[in-house]
């Protein structure tokens, strides 16, 4: 049988798909597949380049690199628990608890500081715990400290500026889902002899773990690509893998080191995220909703 | 017997506004309860008090003889049916139910055996395994009673959980949980604003308004003797005349309507108090057309200003002569009435014993009333 009727050319959906579609290959596939040239690429001793897979052996053969990797990937991971560890409370009081005339205005509380950009935000902090800084200062003068201390350019000030420039990606995503959840569900709970913590173990986290989850993915991929906040608030003891892509392309002007790292980072994160949903039994359809 | 919820003076303030305003009642073991009223009356926050869930302002609850007003709502031996079901989405049947058990650490066979025999006697076998929103309206309504009584409660608390159901499948639980209530033998306490639900289901029947009880009875007094105009108004459906009193040389004490009618009342009257009175009589004691002559009947005319048929619930609508109210005559449908048409003239009579009558209260509780 010959499907005779003719096809109608939607002309109103090419128009709007074509910038996406452009936006999508020109910005992020082409790109892209030109790093992935660039990273099986390689010149030899005579100058001429070629196929190779030097530039990821590299990676495994230098430990600093790989354990740069790994120490990223791991403070990646607790830097979204720590997040989602204070969002929970948070995201809860906000819908449950406040008012409803100042849930509104709790919800702006935690959006404004994200109208400044994160550099700004970062140099806040920076002119807080340096030496010479507003909180150094301070406990002088009641006299807890005898000596000024350096409280920058250390792991906990990164992990703490990290937890601080991702909060309100898990906040927005789990407040969504928790106002749906009915209060009944958490007095059903209370009443049938559930302890607090039941509740929140039974009942509030299985209910929000879409929400959860959206956030984690944001959260966990904004920390692992950061640059800013770990360079300017860590120091130079507290290397990043962003830094070290940065160090290979911009500083030795070693594309091909750079670009192979580039992917190894995007294979990371595509594969803790996808870990992290098969673990938690979630569909990507759903967190992404 | 023995007293399984027993409420002594309990009231509750919300700032000015008083919910509650001191109650007492007592309810026996194994006996159905229900508390009647409008909404907004306040019988939802007594429901709270007596689950745990708001503190009272002042007054005591007891559970078999316990005061239980510092335990938590997780401890005290009450659960509660709540009005949207509350059952937990992310559970399938059988967890719902068994959430409670192993809330109290029991395990395994046990746990299984308690929950199966449940869904056994909800109707339910088989069921565990389906998610909740695999099952339709009258089957949640089941599994959130089974999974509160699965724990044994000294009272079961049920906020108008047959609220969101249909018409025919209401009137269809309304039997299904007075009989599970007489096989299982736990007290219920049940909350509606429909008084048809509390009248076919409970043994007493607490009629609520405005933060106080205004009658605690059984469905039939609260029928047959209302004790305030309120009562007789929720309660069933009433027709009200407004009337003064009069007593003649004989003793007999009759109303008298402003059109000049005279009807003859089977109790004395207090008549010290001069005013206005409310007089009830329901449309099921009308008698259409009553046999000539018969001197202790009340009678009136009126014209026939529609027939309301609604099956075995059919009615007319009439209009006392002189008259602009509007009286309501059951019709029973059995032929006996056929011959009667919109905007014929018929009488409209009843014995002095169906007539109640109130001093005219101020409160409304519809608006077209």
């Amino acid at each position: 049988m010959k499907n005779s009727k003719p096809h109608k050319i939607r002309w109103s959906f090419i128009i709007f798909f074509i910038p996406v579609a452009l936006w999508l290959f020109l910005l992020i596939v082409f790109p892209h597949l030109e790093l992935l040239k660039m990273s099986f690429t390689g010149t030899d001793f005579y100058g001429k380049s070629g196929f190779t897979l030097e530039n990821y052996g590299e990676f495994f053969k230098e430990p600093i690199y790989w354990r740069t990797f790994a120490r990223t990937a791991l403070y990646s991971i607790f830097v979204t628990f720590i997040v989602l560890v204070i969002s929970l409370p948070v995201t809860f009081y906000i819908t449950k608890i406040a008012k409803i005339k100042s849930q509104g205005f709790l919800t702006i509380l935690v959006l404004i500081p994200f109208w400044v950009s994160e550099l700004i935000r970062v140099y806040g902090w920076i002119i807080l715990l340096r030496e010479s800084g507003v909180i150094n200062k301070f406990l002088l003068k009641i006299g807890i400290f005898k000596v000024p201390h350096e409280m920058l350019y250390n792991d906990i000030t990164m992990v703490m500026g990290l937890v601080y420039t991702s909060m309100l990606f898990m906040i927005v995503p789990i407040i969504g889902v928790m106002e749906s959840l009915d209060d009944a569900l958490i007095e059903a709970a209370y009443d049938l002899g559930a302890k607090k913590t039941t509740i929140w173990r039974k009942i509030i986290i299985p209910y929000v773990t879409p929400g959860i989850m959206s956030g984690s993915i944001i959260v966990f991929m904004l920390v692992l690509g950061s640059y800013l906040t770990p360079k300017l608030m860590g120091g130079k003891n507290a290397l990043w893998f962003t830094e070290q892509i940065y160090n290979s392309m911009i500083i030795y002007f070693n594309w091909n080191q750079g670009a192979a790292f580039g992917f190894l980072l995007l294979l990371l994160s595509s594969l803790i995220i996808f870990v992290a949903l098969k673990v938690t039994r979630q569909d990507f359809k759903e967190v992404v909703k | 017997m023995q007293i399984a919820l027993s409420v002594k003076n309990l009231t509750k303030k919300f700032g000015d506004f008083t919910a509650v305003n001191n109650i007492s009642f007592e309810v026996e073991d194994g006996k159905f309860f229900s508390i009647l009223g409008p909404s907004g009356c306040g019988k939802t926050t007594l429901l709270r008090m007596i689950a745990g869930f708001h503190k009272p302002t002042s007054g005591i609850i007891e559970i078999r003889e316990k005061n239980v007003l510092e335990v938590e709502p997780n401890k005290r031996p009450v659960n509660l049916v709540f009005q949207n079901l509350a059952l937990f989405p992310m559970m399938n049947v059988f967890e719902n139910i068994a959430f409670g058990l192993r809330r109290r650490g029991e395990k395994g066979p046990e746990v299984d055996k308690k929950v199966n025999v449940m869904l056994e006697r909800v109707g339910l076998p088989g069921y565990g395994k389906k998610q909740i929103n695999q099952l339709s309206g009258g089957q949640k309504q089941r599994i959130a009673i089974a999974r509160a009584l699965v724990l044994d409660p000294t009272v079961l608390l049920l906020d108008e959980p047959l609220g969101a159901l249909d018409a025919k499948l209401r009137e269809h639980m309304k039997v299904e949980l007075k009989k599970l209530q007489v096989e299982v033998g736990t007290t219920f306490v049940y909350i509606t604003h429909d008084q048809s639900e509390a009248m076919v289901m409970s043994d007493y029947v607490a009629v609520m308004n405005s933060g106080h009880f205004e009658q605690l009875d059984t469905p039939q007094n609260l029928y047959s003797n209302p004790a305030s105009s309120f009562v007789a108004q929720f309660v069933g459906n009433n027709n009200k005349f407004i009337v003064g009193l009069k007593k003649d040389e004989s003793g007999n004490f009759y109303a008298t309507t402003p059109e000049g009618g005279q009807f003859l009342l089977s109790e004395p009257f207090d008549l010290q108090d001069q005013g206005t009175f409310e007089m009830y009589v329901r449309p099921e004691a009308m008698i259409i057309n009553p046999s000539q002559g018969n001197k202790a009947i009340n009678e009136l005319n009126a014209d026939v200003k529609a027939i309301l048929f609604d099956g075995g619930n059919s009615r007319l609508l009439v209009v006392p002569e002189n008259s602009k109210q509007e009286l309501i005559v059951a019709l029973p449908q059995n032929h006996q009435f056929d011959y009667i048409k919109a905007k014929d003239k018929i009488r409209v009579g009843w014995y002095p014993e169906s007539a109640v009558c109130f001093k005219k209260s101020e409160e409304k509780i519809y608006e077209e009333l």
